[in-house]
C-alpha cells in the first residue's frame, strides 16, 4: 500500500475525522490514518480539506496526524477463497484476523481478503487469441466440492487474449490471462479481481420475475412468496422474530449463495450461526450449508462506520455471484443499523438533519441498495438473481418511523411481525393481515405448474377467511362468541386450525423446521376442504362440537410435525380419512 | 509535525486557564495535539484532582469531560494536564471484596489493590469467531424464570423495572441461589451502581453479607449523590474488572448493573450541552451503539474457562417499554425479564409478566440431558395457554363472565392457579427445576388435554394430570 501523505488530522470526533492540507485524493479513496495506520474512507471533499470516516477504533488519534492515501476506491477482493468465509464490514477475515490479534480485534491489522497462499485449481474455458469482453468467463475453479467458481473478465475491460494459462494450481494473485484491452495495453488478469464497493455491478438487462424463491416457511411460500430477484423487508419490535425468519431462511431457501449480513446485531448470533450451519446439510446439495454462505459481521460494539459499508461489501459480493449466473440471496440483520449509522455520521459531520435525526438523503441511499437487487442477464449472457431481504428494527415496534416508512416505498414484499403474535409464542410471528407480496401473480404461474391449479384458488379462500375472521372477532368482543350461529363460529374455528397447523412453524423441530412446495400445497388443500366440507355439513344440521370430535382434526393439526417431506403418502391418507369422517357426518343429518 | 514519542514528552505540560465550562465540560484552546478519548486531569485553585476523557480533539480546541463534575472550578485558575493515553484501571483478583467508587478508586478505606495490570476501560470488541456459544443452563430456583425465561451462563439478561418494584429483591436472589447443578466452579458478582440511592447500595452488601458471599464480591458505586457524570464510566470500570477476572482468571462472573436508566440520562445530558443532534426523546442517535458496547461485553470466549453473565436493571419511564431505554436495550440483550405493575399490586412475586418477557438462549439450554425432556414443549405451551388467559380476561372484561364458554371459564381457572402457584413464589424460596416443571405440569392439567396442541401424545402420557 502506497506512503502518498494526502493531509493531516484537524478534528477527531469519534470515527469522523477532518484533514486539512489536503492536495491531492480522490472521493470515496481508501486511506489510512496516524501511526497506527487506522483504514478509513473519504467521503467529502473540500478546498484544502475532506473528511474521512474511519473504520476502528479512533482513541489516540491527534491533530497533525498523517493521513496515508492508498490511491483506490474503497473495495473488496472478488475470487475464490469467499465461500464459508467470515468477514467484518470491510471484507476483513475475522479467522485471520483471531490468529493475529486473539480474542479481541487490534486496531491497523491489514490483511488480505482472500488467502493468498492457497492454490485453486482453474480449468480454462478461452485460449490464446480469443476475444472475450467485460464479464467473459475466463474459466472455472471448483471451490467447493459443489460450487464452481467462475472466473470473470472484470466489468470495463475487453479486447484479445495474448495468452492464456494452461489447466493447473494457482494463486489467486497468479496470472492466469493476458489481455490486449481496445486501445492496445496489454493487463494482467488473475482468479481475483477488485470492484469499489459503492458502485452497481454493470449487466446486460433486468428480467422479469417469475420464479419463486421458496424458502420452506410455509406463511411465507404460501402467503406472501418472494420471487427471486426481489426485495423484501422483516420489520418487527425487538424479540418478533426478525433474525430467527432471517436464519431459516439462509438455512432451507432454493438460493445457490447466501451472503448473511450481520449489520450492528449481537456477537451470538453469528457465533450461532458459526456453530450451526457447517453442520446443517443442505437438503438440495446434500453438503453442509456453510458451503454456500458467506457472512458479513459487523457486530454492535464494533465500529459504527464499518457497519455502513457492511451493507454495501456483502451486496458487491452478491452481485459478483449473480455475474457468474448463480442465484443469490441476501440477508441484512438489520438495515435500520445500517441508517442508524449513517444518521450518526451525518450528526459528527454537522450536516442538517431532516425526520428524527436521520439525514435528508436517507430516502436516496435506501432506495440504491434495494436497486441493487434482481433478476439480471449478466454482461457475458448468463441469467443470475440477487434477491435482498432486510430486517427493519423500528424504535418502539411502530413502523410510522422513517426508516420503516421509507423502505416501503422501495420494496414489494413485506413480511410483518406481530408484536401480538410473537408474545404468545406465534412463530413465525409473520402478521397476515398486515404483511403483503406484489409478487403473488408473477409467481403464480409457477406454483400452477408445479402442483397444480388448486394452488391459487386454495390460498385466495384461506385469506378470505382470514379476513373475515377479524370481522367475527369483533363482533365476539362485544357480544361473546354464543352470539354467532355456527356457520359463522365455524370460520373462527378454520382460521384457529390453519394459523395452528399450517402458519406456525417450528424452527426447531426436526420435520417442521421446512416444508417442500407440495407439502405445503397439500397441506394448505386440506385445510381449505375441511372447511368447505365443514361448512356443508353445518347447513346440514351437524354441530361445531360433532366437527371437532373427529379423529381426524387431530391428525390435521399434528400433520405438519408427522408427515416427512419425503414421503407425503400419508396427506394422502388424512385427505381420504377427512373425505369418509365428512361422508359419515353427512349421512348422519341426510 | 510531532510524532507519538514528542506527544508523550508534551503530555507532562500542564495549562493553566481553560476557554470555556459548561456543565461537565471543559473547552481547552491552544494545546499541544491532544488524542481523542485521552485521560486527563484537572486540578482546582485547591489542588483536588479530577479525572476526565478528550470527547473532541482539534488544532485549535479540545473539549474534555470531568467525571467527578465541573463545581467549583473557575476559568483562570483551572489546569489540565493531558496523560497521552486513554483511562485505565489497574485490576487484580484481589478487587473481591472491596467497595470502589465509579472510576475504580477504594472508598471503603482500605489501600488500593495490588496490581500489575492496566486496563483500558473501553475495552475491546470481541471477535465473533472467539466467542462460545453459550448454553449452561442456570438454575435460579424461580420458577417463572427457570421455567418460562431460563437464564444461560454468559447471557445477558436485563430486568425491565418500574419505580417502586422489586427488581432489586429479584436481582440479589438470583446472586444467591444461582447455580450450574453438579458443577463447583470458582464465582464472583461485580455489582456496578449508577445513580441509585445509598439504601439500595446497602441493601445489596446485606444481602451479599448474609448470605456469606461478600468476599467474592467487588462493589463500584457512583450513587445517587455522586456527580452524575461519573457513571458514564462506571459500567465500563465494572465490566473491565469482569472481563480480567473471567478471560484471564477464570471465573464465573455474574454482573450486576443498576439503573441503566440513569446512566442513560447522563449520556442524553452530555449530549445535550455538546449540542447533538437528538434522536427519540431527546437521546443521542449513538444510544444504542455506547449500550451495545456495555452489554456486548457478556459472553463465553472459546478456549477459557470463565464467562460473564449479565443483569442489567432498569427502570421504565412511565411503565413504558417503548421508551428509547428498554427499547434499545431489548434491541441488544439477549431476552429481557419485564416486570408488570398491575400484577405486583396483587401481591404475586415475582411480579413478572409472562408474555413479554423472553430468553433468547433458552432453546439450547433446555431439554433432555439438560433440564428435563418436557421442558421445551411445557414452557410453550404455558406461553400459548397464557396468552388465551389474557385474551379471555379482556372479552370478560367487556361481555361480563358469565357470558364466556364453559372452556373459556377453565382457562381463566388456569390462569389464577397459573400465577398463584407457578409464578408466585417466596422471597427465600429455592425451587429445583423438577419442581417448577412439576408445578407447571399441575397447572397446565386444568385444561383438557385436547387443548394442548403444543405438547405431544408422549408426553401427555407420561406428565399430564400426573
Ligand atoms: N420461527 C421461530 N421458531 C421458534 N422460535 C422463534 C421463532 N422466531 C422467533 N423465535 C423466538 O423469539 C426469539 C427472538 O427472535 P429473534 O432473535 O429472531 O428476534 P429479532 O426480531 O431478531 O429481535 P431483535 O430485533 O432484538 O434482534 C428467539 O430467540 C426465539 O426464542
Ligand atoms: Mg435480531
Amino acid at each position: 500500500m502506497s506512503d502518498r501523505i494526502i493531509g493531516q488530522v484537524r478534528r477527531v470526533n469519534g470515527p469522523v475525522i477532518e484533514v486539512m492540507g489536503i492536495t491531492d485524493a480522490e472521493m470515496f479513496e481508501l486511506v489510512r490514518v496516524g501511526e497506527q495506520r487506522l483504514i478509513g474512507e473519504l467521503i467529502k471533499l473540500e478546498s484544502g480539506g475532506a473528511v474521512i470516516q474511519v473504520y476502528e477504533d479512533t482513541t489516540g488519534i491527534a491533530p497533525y496526524d498523517p493521513v496515508y492515501g492508498a490511491g483506490m476506491q474503497l473495495s473488496v477482493e472478488l475470487g475464490p477463497g469467499m465461500i464459508g468465509t467470515i468477514y467484518d464490514g470491510i471484507q476483513r477475515p475475522l479467522e485471520a484476523i483471531r490468529e493475529m490479534s486473539d480474542i479481541y480485534i487490534n486496531r491497523g491489522i491489514t490483511i488480505p481478503s482472500l488467502n493468498r497462499e492457497k492454490k485453486w485449481h482453474f480449468v480454462p474455458a478461452v485460449k490464446t487469441g480469443d476475444r472475450v469482453s467485460e464479464g467473459s468467463v475466463l474459466g472455472a475453479v471448483q471451490e467447493t466440492e459443489n460450487f464452481k467458481h467462475k472466473i470473470l473478465v472484470p466489468p470495463k475491460d475487453a479486447g484479445i487474449l495474448e495468452s492464456v494459462v494452461p489447466e493447473g494450481d494457482y494463486t489467486v494473485e497468479d496470472v492466469i490471462a493476458v489481455l490486449q484491452t481496445e486501445n492496445g495495453q496489454s493487463k494482467n488478469l488473475t482468479l481475483m479481481h477488485r470492484w469499489p464497493i459503492r458502485v452497481q455491478r454493470p449487466t446486460a438487462r433486468r428480467l422479469p420475475l417469475d420464479t419463486p424463491l421458496i424458502t420452506g416457511q410455509r406463511v411465507i411460500d404460501t402467503l406472501f412468496p418472494v420471487a427471486r430477484g426481489g426485495t423484501v423487508a422483516i420489520p418487527g419490535g425487538f424479540g418478533t422474530g426478525k433474525t430467527m425468519t432471517q436464519q431459516a431462511v439462509a438455512k432451507w431457501c432454493d438460493a445457490d449463495i447466501i451472503v448473511y449480513i450481520g449489520c450492528g446485531e449481537r456477537g451470538n448470533e453469528i457465533t450461532d450461526v458459526l456453530a450451526e450451519f457447517p453442520a446443517l446439510i443442505d437438503p438440495r446439495s446434500g453438503r453442509s450449508l456453510m458451503e454456500r454462505t458467506i457472512l458479513i459481521a459487523n457486530t454492535s460494539n464494533m465500529p459504527v462506520s464499518a457497519r455502513e459499508a457492511s451493507i454495501y461489501t456483502g451486496i458487491t459480493m452478491a452481485e459478483y455471484f449473480r455475474d457468474q449466473g448463480y442465484h443469490v440471496a441476501v440477508m441484512a440483520d438489520s438495515t435500520s443499523r445500517w441508517a442508524e449509522a449513517l444518521r450518526e455520521l451525518s450528526g459528527r459531520m454537522e450536516e442538517m438533519p431532516a425526520e428524527e435525526g436521520f439525514p435528508a438523503y436517507l430516502p436516496t441511499k435506501v432506495a440504491e441498495f434495494y436497486e441493487r437487487a434482481g433478476s439480471m442477464e449478466a454482461l457475458n449472457g448468463q441469467t443470475g438473481s440477487v434477491t435482498i431481504i432486510g430486517a427493519v428494527s423500528p424504535p418502539g415496534g411502530d413502523f410510522s418511523e422513517p426508516v420503516t416508512q421509507h423502505t416501503k416505498r422501495f420494496i414489494r414484499c413485506f413480511w410483518a411481525l406481530d408484536r401480538h403474535l410473537a408474545n404468545a409464542r406465534h412463530y413465525p410471528a409473520i402478521s397476515w393481515l398486515d404483511s403483503y407480496s406484489e409478487y403473488l401473480n408473477d409467481i403464480a404461474v409457477w406454483w400452477e405448474q408445479q402442483v397444480g391449479a388448486a394452488w391459487l384458488d386454495d390460498r385466495t379462500e384461506i385469506m378470505d377467511l382470514l379476513q373475515r375472521e377479524v370481522r367475527l372477532q369483533q363482533v365476539v368482543k362485544l357480544v361473546g362468541p354464543d352470539a354467532l350461529p355456527d356457520t359463522q363460529r365455524f370460520i373462527i374455528e378454520v382460521c384457529t386450525l390453519f394459523k395452528n397447523a399450517f402458519l406456525q412453524q417450528n424452527a426447531y423441530d426436526k420435520i417442521d423446521m421446512f416444508s417442500v412446495v407440495p407439502k405445503q400445497a397439500r397441506m394448505l388443500h386440506i385445510i381449505v376442504e375441511y372447511w368447505k366440507r365443514g361448512r356443508d355439513v353445518i347447513k346440514a344440521g351437524a354441530t361445531l362440537v360433532e366437527l371437532r370430535k373427529m379423529k381426524v382434526y387431530q391428525d390435521i393439526i399434528k400433520m405438519k410435525f408427522s408427515v416427512p417431506n419425503d414421503d407425503l403418502s400419508d396427506l394422502d391418507k388424512i385427505e381420504a380419512r377427512l373425505g369418509r369422517s365428512m361422508d359419515q357426518l353427512e349421512a348422519l343429518h341426510a | 509535525m510531532p510524532d507519538l514519542k514528542h506527544r508523550r514528552l508534551l503530555s507532562a505540560r500542564e495549562y493553566i486557564g481553560v476557554e470555556k465550562i459548561d456543565g461537565p465540560l471543559i473547552f481547552v484552546s491552544k494545546t499541544h495535539p491532544v488524542g481523542y478519548r485521552e485521560l486527563i486531569e484537572c486540578v482546582d485553585k485547591n489542588g483536588h484532582i479530577r479525572m476526565g476523557i478528550v470527547l473532541e480533539s482539534s488544532t485549535n480546541r479540545v473539549v474534555v469531560q470531568v467525571f467527578e463534575g465541573t463545581a467549583g472550578l473557575t476559568l483562570p485558575s483551572t489546569r489540565i494536564r493531558f496523560s497521552g493515553k486513554p483511562l485505565t484501571i489497574s485490576v487484580s483478583k484481589e478487587m473481591l471484596g472491596r467497595v470502589f467508587n465509579g472510576l475504580g478508586n477504594p472508598i471503603d478505606g482500605g489501600p488500593a489493590p495490588r496490581s500489575d495490570l492496566d486496563l483500558d476501560v473501553n475495552g475491546m470488541a470481541i471477535n465473533p469467531t472467539a466467542r462460545q456459544y453459550p448454553r449452561d443452563f442456570i438454575q435460579t430456583g424461580i420458577s417463572v424464570i427457570d421455567g418460562m425465561n431460563t437464564l444461560i451462563r454468559g447471557q445477558k439478561l436485563p430486568i425491565f423495572s418500574g419505580n417502586g418494584l422489586p427488581h432489586n429483591e429479584l436481582a440479589a436472589q438470583i446472586a444467591r441461589q444461582a447455580k450450574i447443578r453438579g458443577s463447583e466452579t470458582e464465582f464472583a458478582v461485580v455489582f456496578a451502581a449508577m445513580g441509585v440511592k445509598h439504601d439500595v447500595a446497602q441493601f445489596f452488601v446485606r444481602s451479599f453479607e448474609e448470605s456469606g458471599v461478600l468476599s467474592n464480591v467487588a462493589l463500584f458505586l457512583s450513587l445517587a449523590s455522586d456527580p452524575s457524570i461519573e457513571r458514564l464510566i462506571t459500567p465500563r470500570t465494572a465490566l473491565t474488572l469482569a472481563e480480567h477476572l473471567a478471560f484471564n482468571e477464570d471465573m464465573h462472573v455474574l454482573v450486576i448493573m443498576t439503573d441503566m436508566t440513569n446512566y442513560c440520562e447522563s449520556l442524553r445530558e452530555i449530549s445535550t450541552i455538546r449540542g447533538e443532534i437528538p434522536s427519540r426523546k431527546g437521546y443521542p442517535g449513538y444510544l444504542y451503539s455506547d449500550l451495545a458496547e456495555l452489554y456486548e461485553r457478556s459472553g463465553m470466549i472459546k478456549g477459557r474457562k470463565g464467562s460473564i453473565t449479565s443483569l442489567p436493571i432498569l427502570t421504565m419511564p412511565n411503565d413504558d417499554i417503548s421508551h428509547p431505554v428498554p427499547d434499545l436495550s431489548g434491541y441488544i440483550t439477549e431476552g429481557q425479564i419485564v416486570f408488570e405493575r398491575e400484577m405486583d399490586g396483587r401481591g404475586i412475586y415475582p411480579p413478572v409478566a409472562g408474555l413479554p418477557s423472553l430468553s433468547r438462549l433458552m432453546k439450547d439450554g433446555i431439554g433432555e440431558g439438560m433440564t428435563r425432556e418436557d421442558h421445551p414443549h411445557l414452557a410453550s405451551q404455558l406461553f400459548a395457554a397464557y396468552s388465551y388467559v389474557k385474551d379471555v380476561r379482556n372479552l370478560a372484561s367487556v361481555i361480563g363472565e358469565e357470558e364466556l364458554t364453559p372452556l373459556d371459564h377453565t382457562y381463566l381457572d388456569f390462569g389464577k392457579a397459573f400465577e398463584q402457584q407457578f409464578v408466585s413464589q417466596r422471597k427465600d424460596e429455592e425451587r429445583s427445576i423438577e419442581q417448577t416443571l412439576d408445578i407447571g405440569w399441575k397447572v397446565l392439567s386444568m385444561l383438557p388435554a385436547d387443548e394442548l396442541h403444543r405438547i405431544t401424545e408422549e408426553e401427555i402420557e407420561k406428565f399430564y394430570g400426573k
